[in-house]
């Protein structure tokens, strides 16, 4: 592994088909080394630089996540106890889904790839409020220390759902980490407002709604969703701390409360929460789909419409959590048919982003190798999602892990994808270095193979009848088990090796050059890394609509 | 045919006649998830092959598409996804709407087991006996959290909810023992709350019955266990009558059809009752209990607001023996009328 081992030459190339004025010099420090005190970066407010702080952040947080994922793993790869006892296991699968949901997968490409894009795509300067925007950095991070503190002080082991009556009625550590939640949640709405705020007010002449990165359609349509959606869950998480330490009795029903309350005001965030984690993987896709087949997005304006759908739908079909709840028979019809409108959304993005190759030119680098996993993770976890949006298929299916694998097959699956396409697609715009493609690519189909080895025999338990957040279960589901564990440790190992070569990279990947990928994304108008205040010179105007790969002019250079 | 789709998909027996309706829709649903993965896969594949790169700097035709590629792209996935909801709706509302010959049996999720209980007699801890071939409807509660009474070979699964009753009902189409396990996380043996369902053929479960009526069942453990209970007796229906008194309720409710402070007793079982808010609302298990619990909440038309709440006040199985009791009271003669249930003496 050697920085100059890459297969490509064209990355190193100064040229790029970048046809803007925009100035190339270098007498501009970039945002890395403009300023290298610890101060100057802890109180820096510049987007790029807060990006990164959430990026270092949210992958500290995956790695704990993961590591209690596997510790959960090892103890199923038995019936009965193997490696803990049963509280240490429900502790670790509640910590476990509580940091990757709260710590990793809400924030992870928004507030990460999403501060740090947004204004290179729109030609802005930074975000519209840059110390709201460190003050979301901060808010986070104290929410989730108050969150782990909790975490290692008494242990919660509610699950990440938290479902009264038991989250007020167990004897372990509630408060702390619903408190901790609350305030991550400030942080959700600081960063969402910040984006809604900058995409409407920020954007440089020439960009109009109908020129604007499918990226930040995206981000826009999650903003949406966290602004309206998150004062919920903060309020409800309130309303069960108070319950906890004073008794309210809103969801006891010893005390005339009601717990399907409870329920109803989770999932109404909780399930547009979901789109929080995966709308933003599907703006990643439509950038590296369009500059891997260097092809306009097939059905730009249907891509950029669905994702407002899904947020809006996203927002009425919460009580499909709910099927067997007790909920009346009629509510279920109604939220199993709101379902299925939300699976219409994702397919036409689907065919969208399969027709956006039709016709194009495919270079099958490392991110577009995420782009195939991300296709099947995306339609075989969406077309299982309607399956258990089907009102009698649930009646089985609920609360098994055939509702384990659907959710991490579109939530993880599709999120972990883009997550790592946009890793790998924004590494030189980010550092200005190269990693290393051989190792991306074989990385890349070890994660893919070692994710479907995990999760595909969950598909597979939950038909044959197993039940979630189970410490020990009937000995008939063990091979299943034994097979989700051994895939589990694969992907694990693909991990590894990402870690590895993207470490190695930062500091000894060879220079890139502004644009390695020649993608026509507003992004790429800019050096890379950006400058401080990201574009030297006069304000950009971007004339082309995003990913315009069609031939170029007479006046233009054709180098066919 | 479908037992091989039942070994790949590693479906369970199928125990109960929801399984095979259940099971149909299965196959469709996974079968067109399958071949759809198939077809986007394919055919991504295919074009990654076909427009691959050739010159570093390629340029494209700009395709956009027409609105009838579009419009395919939404009427396909809505036309199927509605045919499922439609189908997987119809089969949902047959499961939860019980036939009106069915046997009653009454499920009670405790930290960490299960409770059942026949209306004309005692009940059993961790094992239900059901006949095979008849229906059964189950009234669910909790004692304490959230439990889930789920079993895989009948592909039935309904929520346990504390102060609440949830039904839920199936008809077991062979003799055999099948697990019933807990789905919601309900603490620190969530995953040893388990029981089995008994399903006997017809005549070995009126042998059971006469076995349970000569009290060959004394110490064993799946007897009678909750002793919170106000002593036991022998059926639910003469439980309620007792409570009922105990408890204050008739003071306010005759059961001789005179009306009082609150609606008569007397006929209140199954009646559809106009409420104050104009709606109108079958009296079942669900809404006598809810009654209780929360008086205020559907007020039926000519009545104050005047009951106070018997939530803490009364635990599952009384409120379960109090709506029996008024079941009772459903017409004159319904005390001849031969009993649904199983019909045994105390084990006391």
């Amino acid at each position: 592994m050697t920085p100059s081992s890459s297969p490509t030459a064209e990355g190193v190339l100064p040229g790029h088909d970048d046809a803007g004025g925009h100035d190339g010099h270098h007498h501009h420090p970039n945002y890395l080394v403009d300023g290298t005190t610890v101060k100057s970066w802890l109180l820096t407010i510049d987007h790029k630089r807060i990006g990164l702080m959430f990026l270092a952040s949210v992958l500290f947080f995956f790695l704990i996540g993961g590591v209690f994922a596997l510790a959960v793993r090892v103890e199923l790869l038995t019936p009965g106890p193997t490696v803990m006892d049963a509280m240490t296991y429900n502790r670790a699968f509640t910590l476990h889904g509580l940091i990757m949901i709260f710590l990793f997968m809400i924030p992870a490409i928004p507030a990460a790839f999403g501060n740090f894009m947004l204004p290179l795509m729109l030609g802005a300067k930074d975000v519209a409020f840059p110390r709201l925007n460190l003050a979301s950095f901060y808010i986070y991070v104290t929410g989730a220390l108050l969150m782990i503190w909790g975490m290692l002080n008494g242990g919660l082991d509610t699950g990440w759902t938290f479902y009264t009556p038991y989250s007020t009625h167990t004897t372990t550590t509630v408060a702390p980490v619903l408190f901790g939640a609350f305030v991550i949640g400030f942080s959700s709405i600081a960063t969402g407002l910040n984006f809604i705020v900058t995409v409407h007010t920020m954007r440089a002449p020439g960009i109009t709604w109908f020129k604007l990165p499918l990226f930040v359609w995206a981000i826009y349509a999650t903003s949406c969703i966290q602004v309206l959606a998150t004062p919920v869950i903060g309020l409800l998480t309130l309303l069960v701390v108070g319950e906890n330490l004073f008794s309210f009795g809103l969801f006891d029903p010893a005390r005339g409360g009601d717990p399907v309350l409870f329920q109803h005001l989770f999932w109404f965030y909780s399930h547009p929460a979901v789109y929080i984690m995966v709308l933003p993987a599907f703006g990643v896709m439509s950038e590296v789909v369009a500059a891997f087949s260097r092809k306009n997005i097939f059905g730009y304006r249907a891509v950029a419409y669905s994702s407002l759908g899904i947020a809006f739908v996203g927002f009425f079909a919460w009580g499909h959590h709910m099927f067997v709840s007790g909920q009346s028979t009629f509510d279920a019809g109604i939220f199993g048919v709101l379902t299925m409108l939300v699976g219409v959304f994702t397919a036409i993005k689907v065919f969208n982003w399969v027709g956006t190759v039709y016709k194009g030119a495919v270079d099958f680098r490392t991110p577009f190798a995420y782009f195939c996993g991300f296709l099947f993770f995306t339609v075989f976890g969406g077309m299982t999602g309607i399956a258990v949006g089907t009102v009698s298929l649930d009646m089985p299916w609920h609360d098994t892990y055939f509702v384990v694998a659907h959710f991490h097959f579109i939530m993880v699956g599709a999120t972990l994808m883009a997550f790592l396409a946009a890793f790998h697609y924004w590494f030189p715009k980010m550092f200005g270095r190269m990693y290393h493609e051989g190792w991306g690519l074989v990385s890349a189909a070890l994660i893919i193979l070692g994710f479907n080895a995990t999760f595909i025999p969950q598909f597979l338990l939950g038909n044959y009848g197993m039940p979630r957040r189970y410490y020990e279960y009937p000995a008939r589901f063990q091979a299943l088990n034994v097979a989700s564990t051994a895939g589990a440790t694969l992907l694990a190992f693909g991990f590894v090796i990402v870690a590895i070569y993207l470490t190695y990279a930062l500091f000894y990947g060879r220079a890139s050059g502004k644009n390695p990928w020649r993608s026509k994304g507003y992004e790429w108008l800019s050096e890379s890394p950006p400058p401080t205040h990201n574009f030297v010179g006069p304000q950009p105007t971007f004339p082309e609509e995003p990913h315009y790969y069609v031939a170029p002019k007479k006046d233009e250079v054709k180098d066919v | 045919m479908s037992d091989i789709a039942n070994k790949i998909l590693f479906l369970p027996e199928r125990a109960s006649t929801f399984a095979e309706r259940v099971d149909v829709l299965h196959y469709f649903v996974v079968g067109t998830t399958m071949v759809m993965s198939a077809g986007v896969g394919l055919a991504a594949l295919f074009f990654f092959f076909r427009f691959r790169r050739r010159v570093p700097n390629q340029t494209t035709e700009y395709v956009v598409p027409d609105l009838k590629t579009e419009f395919l792209f939404v009427s396909v996935p809505l036309v199927f996804f509605l045919v499922w909801f439609a189908i997987g709706f119809r089969d949902f509302t047959w499961v939860t709407t019980p036939p009106k010959d069915a046997m009653d049996v009454y499920v009670m999720g405790k930290q960490w087991m299960w409770k059942f209980a026949y209306p004309e007699g005692p009940n059993g801890v961790n094992v239900l006996h059901v006949p095979a071939n008849r229906p059964v409807r189950l009234l669910i509660t909790s004692r304490d959290v959230l439990h889930s009474f789920y079993v895989p070979a009948f592909r039935i699964k309904m929520d346990a909810l504390p102060g609440r009753y949830t039904q839920v009902w199936f008809e077991a189409t062979k003799p055999g023992t099948y697990q019933v396990l807990c789905t919601e996380y309900c603490g620190l043996s969530h995953s040893k709350m388990l029981a089995e369902v008994v399903v006997l053929a017809p005549e070995d479960f009126e042998e059971w019955l006469k076995e349970q009526q000569r009290g060959r069942l004394q110490g064993r453990q799946d007897a009678l266990a909750d002793t919170s209970l106000v002593p036991p007796v022998a059926r639910m229906a003469e439980q309620g009558e007792k409570l009922t008194a105990t408890q204050g309720c008739l003071k306010c409710h005759t059961v001789d059809g005179a009306p009082h402070v609150g609606p008569t007793f007397l006929g209140m079982y199954d009646r559809q009752e106009k409420l104050a808010d104009g709606q109108t609302i079958r009296v079942d298990e669900a809404y006598i209990t809810q009654s209780m619990m929360d008086p205020g909440a559907h007020l039926v038309v000519g009545y104050q607001n005047v009951m106070p709440t018997y939530q803490g006040k009364l635990q599952g199985p009384e409120t379960a023996a109090i709506v029996e009791y008024i079941k009772t009271l459903r017409t004159a003669n319904v005390r001849e009328v031969s009993s649904e249930g199983p019909a045994y003496d105390p084990i006391q």
